[in-house]
């Protein structure tokens, strides 16, 4: 790998993120609360909430986008302050090995062509022009999408728009992979494309954090899966034990098992 | 069912931005100042522009405006696209600022008005005159530009220009950002035409514009961090950075010195 800017050495721990009692507010509404978690490398693991849980609030604070007002953030040993970002070394270093797909493609689509989108992160990170011609042709070729790469991004359809976001993240093969809700808004055929992707792309060393409120998809993406609710978190255990305890789904408000629909009010008569 | 006049101008302004935004075929086109360096292009067009706007003669400004003419077609650009998107738009509010010149500023009155006391006056149509051309001339000179270098290319022909990282992160940032809100906000009136039973009138129209603008000014905020951490998420800090370097070929030889004797030439006789 050709990296011509310079690099920061984080240490070789196997514990990949530690979130210590980490706060967060949006003006006065309260996102996290106190959340404290530990994520070692290669762990697979499925963020499970209700809507303003804080899962996306969370992946943004392991991506160095936002900055706890309370509590630690740490990847591999080294707080994730806006200080340490200001560094050339730490935020080159920190962004080749962690990559977030957005849970709005739009927002992360601004390139003119697929291939602009793709080449991106690569351009951003120094790699030589060869090494990013090469890398954005193969993850192209791996995503089925070589067809596309003269489009523009915002033309695409919701599915293809999704696989264009993984694959402009995943063309730098990051370490750690941020998911906020991967499925989200998508047909079944796209759904089953994109966990595809991702079970071709982890090898069992990569570390997948899928945030989601989709039940159907934590077993095939996470071993592991955490329940947040109101910004801290309420249960950590496996997949399987967490999808098995119906009374903590209902209570995150993940599951409703009442099935009649409430009644709509009755017509107004003009 | 027949669009309300916001709706319908709204959808109208949302094809045009898109049509300037993205028009990458153009800006990737085989014509003459596709062929150019980003830097001398916007360095040769970018002083055409200041001779037009420094020229006090309209024979000066209309062979400046013939020449970007000349240079639309042998960038195979279509006149009638420049005269839609731009010259009847210029032409529109400059006419607005400058029409009232027409009769306001005193001189020799070349025709009364058979009502009141208003008169044409010679200088205060040369004065309106030249005010248009010298728009017009400035708005298709500035525009060959845009139409011609694919986008991220300008902003790096700017960085190499020495723009502020700031500014070109902002620029970066809006071109992908004010499509999608002029998206957005097409589709909160979409929605809003698809629920509603006859016309609005005018108060109801004006109320429904300052909701609207409420709003999208939310979603605005919101979109633009969202994009702007995006783009950090995946490295940006400011520098543009494409696979293409900038390297002057033959045709940029010739063309710089093209420019400096157009843009000498124009300033001189403009006098």
């Amino acid at each position: 790998m050709t990296a011509i800017l310079p690099t920061h050495d984080f240490n070789s721990s196997s514990l990949e993120f530690a979130v210590d009692d980490a706060h967060f507010a949006y003006e006065r509404v309260a996102a996290l609360q106190g959340l404290t978690l530990e994520i070692r490398a290669g762990e697979r693991i499925a963020l499970l909430g209700a809507n303003g849980s804080g899962k996306s609030t969370l992946l943004r604070l392991m991506d160095g986008l936002l900055f706890p007002s309370k509590g630690t953030v740490r990847f591999r040993g080294a707080a994730l302050t806006e200080d340490a970002l200001e560094n050339d070394a730490f935020s080159h270093s920190f962004r080749r090995r962690v990559g977030l797909v957005f849970q709005n493609p739009d927002a992360q689509l601004f390139n003119p062509t697929v291939f602009d989108e793709v080449a991106f992160g690569p351009l951003q990170l120094g790699w030589s022009r060869e090494e990013i011609l090469e890398r954005v042709h193969a993850t192209l070729a791996w995503i089925g999408a070589e067809h596309l790469k003269d489009r523009a991004p915002y033309r695409l359809s919701g599915g293809e728009k999704k696989r264009v976001a993984i694959a402009s993240v995943l063309v730098i093969d990051p370490d750690v992979l941020l998911l906020d809700e991967p499925t989200a808004a998508l047909d079944p055929r796209s759904q089953s494309q994109v966990v595809e992707l991702l079970e071709s792309w982890n090898d069992g060393r990569k570390t997948i954090v899928s945030a989601t409120h989709q039940l159907d998809i934590v077993s095939e993406i996470a071993e592991r899966a955490v329940v947040m609710e109101r910004g801290s978190v309420v249960a950590d255990a496996t997949s399987a034990e967490v999808l098995e305890d119906m009374d903590l789904l209902e209570a995150a408000n993940l599951i409703q098992r009442r099935r009649r629909a409430p009644r709509l009010p009755a017509r107004v008569s003009l | 069912m027949s669009k309300g006049v916001i709706a319908k101008t709204l959808h109208e302004f949302t094809d045009a931005l898109e049509r300037t935004l993205v028009s990458e075929d153009s800006a990737h086109g085989h014509g003459l100042l596709q062929s150019l360096d980003p830097r001398v292009k916007l360095v040769g067009l970018l002083a055409l522009v200041v001779a037009a706007s420094l020229s006090r003669k309209l024979s000066v400004l209309g062979v400046l405006f013939a020449l970007g003419i000349v240079l639309a077609l042998a960038s195979r650009l279509s006149p009638f696209s420049l005269a839609r998107t731009v010259w009847l738009v210029a032409f529109g509010f400059t006419c607005m600022i400058a029409g009232p010149a027409v009769f306001l500023v005193p001189g020799q009155v070349l025709y009364q008005l058979p009502q009141g006391s208003l008169a044409i006056s010679e200088q205060g149509l040369h004065g309106a005159l030249l005010l248009i051309v010298r728009v017009e001339t400035a708005m298709t000179l500035s525009a060959l530009l845009v139409l011609t270098t694919p986008w991220m290319q300008l902003l790096k022909a700017l960085r190499a220009l020495a723009a502020p990282v700031e500014v070109i992160a902002l620029l970066a940032m809006t071109h992908r950002y004010i499509v999608l809100l002029m998206e957005t906000a097409n589709a909160m009136f979409e929605s809003r035409q698809s629920r509603m039973v006859g016309r609005l009138n005018g108060r109801e129209q004006r109320r429904l514009m300052v909701n609207t603008g409420g709003v999208l000014l939310g979603k605005t905020m919101e979109m633009g961090n969202q994009v702007f951490q995006a783009m950090q998420s995946r490295g940006f800090r400011g520098e543009v950075k494409l696979l293409t370097d900038f390297r002057l070929r033959t045709q940029d030889y010739v063309a710089i010195p093209g420019f400096a004797i157009a843009v000498a030439a124009a300033i001189l006789a403009g006098r």
